[in-house]
């Protein structure tokens, strides 16, 4: 394992941040920690940059105990999700902090710059200020300065999270690309889940300063542990005990023996998909997520009566299991 | 056309108020000086009273800013960045100077370091005199001008944030390389601006090295004791022209203050 936090433990006055969380990350994969704002995830990858110190528990990097370690010799590079950029120095100058610190020589330093520049595709911009760039080019020079120092493990602090949403998707892609090209052992922080499944190889997802679950991201969202993941990880609907996933609905015409009644409220239209909203006799409210074919084929309109059956749904027990309650009826 | 009387009737007022009492006396001031020609104004600053007067006040101005300097960003520092007990206590004191009367800083100078004060006996008999001499003035000039580096460099450290500091730690830097790279350049203005306002403050200081200097002429006489003996003995000439000196100084040193934030404001 590259990196890995063993039982950490934060609390700052009242408020636990973290409790007892343990992760491991193996070497140079790409992994997420995911969860609502508050759930410990920014404040545990902070205490694995060394930016807090944990109230207990350890921090190992490449097999050593880095805990005690102050952030300086870590050999962690952080991206700030507000950039951090340096304002008074130029893109260059930015990018050779690192190297300039260590002392290198000024061909060295020229050529690693040059080499990053190209790499986040800055080439023309080494003599702007950070007030002079957007905010995806200052978060481009923010990684490669972070990248310059050859960092043992990369650490992202929800690195889009200022940005607007088409910014967003094109940095995902782009980072997804540079992990492939670099391979240094990455971990970002996001409560964006699509961002997280979009990019990362493993999903950590985090809630109330303790890890519900780790994952493949297809793992996590088929086979949630609990209720929390379950509803975190993608839209759910909830039908007494049952948890299920809008695409998960079947929709007929005529009853079957298992369907259940429901009416039409309104379809909402979202290019390739259609949501159907409805309501039950009981007068529960749920939604269906399906194609516009499928939709068509159904000729559904608003105050129809439909007859509804989950296809697969899922049950929580207290202890934290998960039963798949798919099928039941044939 | 109501709203237009008023607006007039204000920047009359404005205007008005501005005049009686700030630019008429200064130039006043500049009238009074020349009154009889350049020669006497040049001559009544040029005496070895008043060139001693002048270079104790400088004597002042570089002993204190860079104290004051050192000190107040040391203190903003640990304001706004340690979580230390206490600070709001710290924080409350910083303003002391600015809410005492300088007679009463200097009257508890005395207290302190005067001939029957806390340390007073003991310096004496290391032969160190505090009270009527220059270490007691320069002591109340630090005081009197101790709050403005830090008051200028607080607001600034707070809104610039840790972020920065951090990356730099995260990049290698030791806690001095991330001060000198990293936060000094980034409070630069603030903390310009601070010591022009110390400097000035110094430069017109008088009530509380008045009451500690012992006013022995050509000894302990800064430049605004110097234009109140001048007074006091009826050499008006000489107390305008030495006015007239301390106004250009003063001068000088806000212009450098507007030349600096324009230059940040581009």
């Amino acid at each position: 394992m590259a990196i890995a936090a063993e039982n950490v433990s934060k609390q700052f006055e009242d408020f636990v941040a973290l409790d007892q969380v343990s992760i491991s990350v193996p070497e140079g994969s790409l992994t997420a920690l995911l969860g609502p704002s508050g759930s410990g995830k920014s404040t545990l990858l902070r205490v694995i940059a060394g930016l807090e110190v944990p109230d207990a528990g350890r921090v190992m990097i490449n097999g050593v105990d880095a805990t005690a370690i102050r952030p300086q010799e870590r050999g962690v590079g952080f991206v700030f999700q507000h950039y951090a950029a340096f304002k008074h120095m130029t893109v260059w100058n930015n990018i050779a902090f690192g190297l300039s610190i260590r002392k290198r020589s000024k061909q060295e330093i020229s050529a690693r710059v040059g080499e990053l520049l190209e790499l986040v595709h800055l080439e023309g911009f080494a003599d702007r200020y950070p007030d002079q760039l957007s905010g995806g080019q200052r978060q481009r020079m923010a990684l490669a300065r972070a990248l310059a120092v050859e960092p043992k493990v990369l650490l992202l602090d929800e690195p889009f999270g200022a940005l607007d949403a088409r910014v967003r998707k094109d940095l995902r892609v782009w980072l997804r690309r540079l992990h492939d090209e670099v391979h240094v052992t990455t971990i970002f922080v996001t409560h964006d889940q699509e961002e997280a499944m979009d990019v990362a190889e493993q999903i950590v997802v985090m809630n109330d300063g303790r890890v519900e679950q780790t994952g493949e991201p297809r793992e996590i969202y088929e086979q949630p542990a609990n209720e929390f993941v379950m509803s975190f990880i993608g839209p759910v609907n909830r039908l007494g005990d049952e948890f299920i996933r809008p695409h998960d609905f079947e929709l007929r015409l005529e009853p079957n023996g298992s369907t259940e009644e429901a009416m039409i409220e309104r379809i909402v239209h979202l290019g390739f998909e259609v949501r159907v909203e409805f309501s039950l006799r009981d007068g529960t409210q749920a939604w269906a997520q399906m194609t516009r074919a499928e939709a068509d084929q159904l000729e559904l309109h608003d105050g129809q009566i439909v007859f509804v059956r989950p296809d697969t749904s899922k049950v929580f027990t207290g202890d934290g299991t998960a039963t798949d309650a798919s099928d039941e009826a044939g | 056309m109501r709203a237009r009387a008023a607006r007039l009737g204000l920047r009359t007022a404005a205007l008005g108020y501005l005049f009686l009492l700030l630019a008429a006396p200064v130039g006043l001031i500049f009238f009074r000086t020349f009154e009889h020609g350049i020669g006497p104004a040049w001559d009544a600053v040029t005496t070895p009273e008043a060139l001693h007067a002048f270079y104790l006040t400088f004597v002042m101005i570089a002993v204190s800013v860079p104290l004051n300097t050192i000190f107040g960003v040391t203190c903003a520092l640990m304001l706004v960045r340690s979580r230390m007990r206490g600070k709001a206590i710290v924080n409350a004191f910083i303003d002391l100077p600015f809410a005492v009367s300088p007679v009463v800083i200097g009257l508890a100078l005395i207290l302190v370091y005067g001939n029957d004060g806390w340390f007073g006996g003991w310096l004496t008999e290391q032969g160190i005199q505090v009270i009527f001499s220059v270490p007691g003035m320069i002591l109340a000039t630090i005081f009197v001008s101790l709050p403005f580096v830090v008051r200028e460099v607080v607001p600034v450290l707070r809104e610039v944030g840790m972020e920065q500091e951090q990356a730099a730690s995260t990049l290698g830097a030791s806690g001095w390389q991330t001060f000198r790279r990293v936060t000094l350049p980034s409070i630069r203005w603030g903390l310009t601006y601070g010591i022009v306002l110390a400097t000035a403050r110094a430069l017109g200081e008088f009530g509380a090295v008045s009451v500690v200097s012992g006013k022995l002429s050509g000894e302990t006489e800064t430049a605004t004791l110097f234009v109140e003996n001048r007074f006091h003995q009826f050499d008006l000439t000489g107390a305008y022209a030495a006015s007239m000196v301390l106004a250009l100084m003063a001068l000088a040193t806000l212009l450098t203050m507007n030349v600096l934030n324009r230059r940040r404001t581009t």
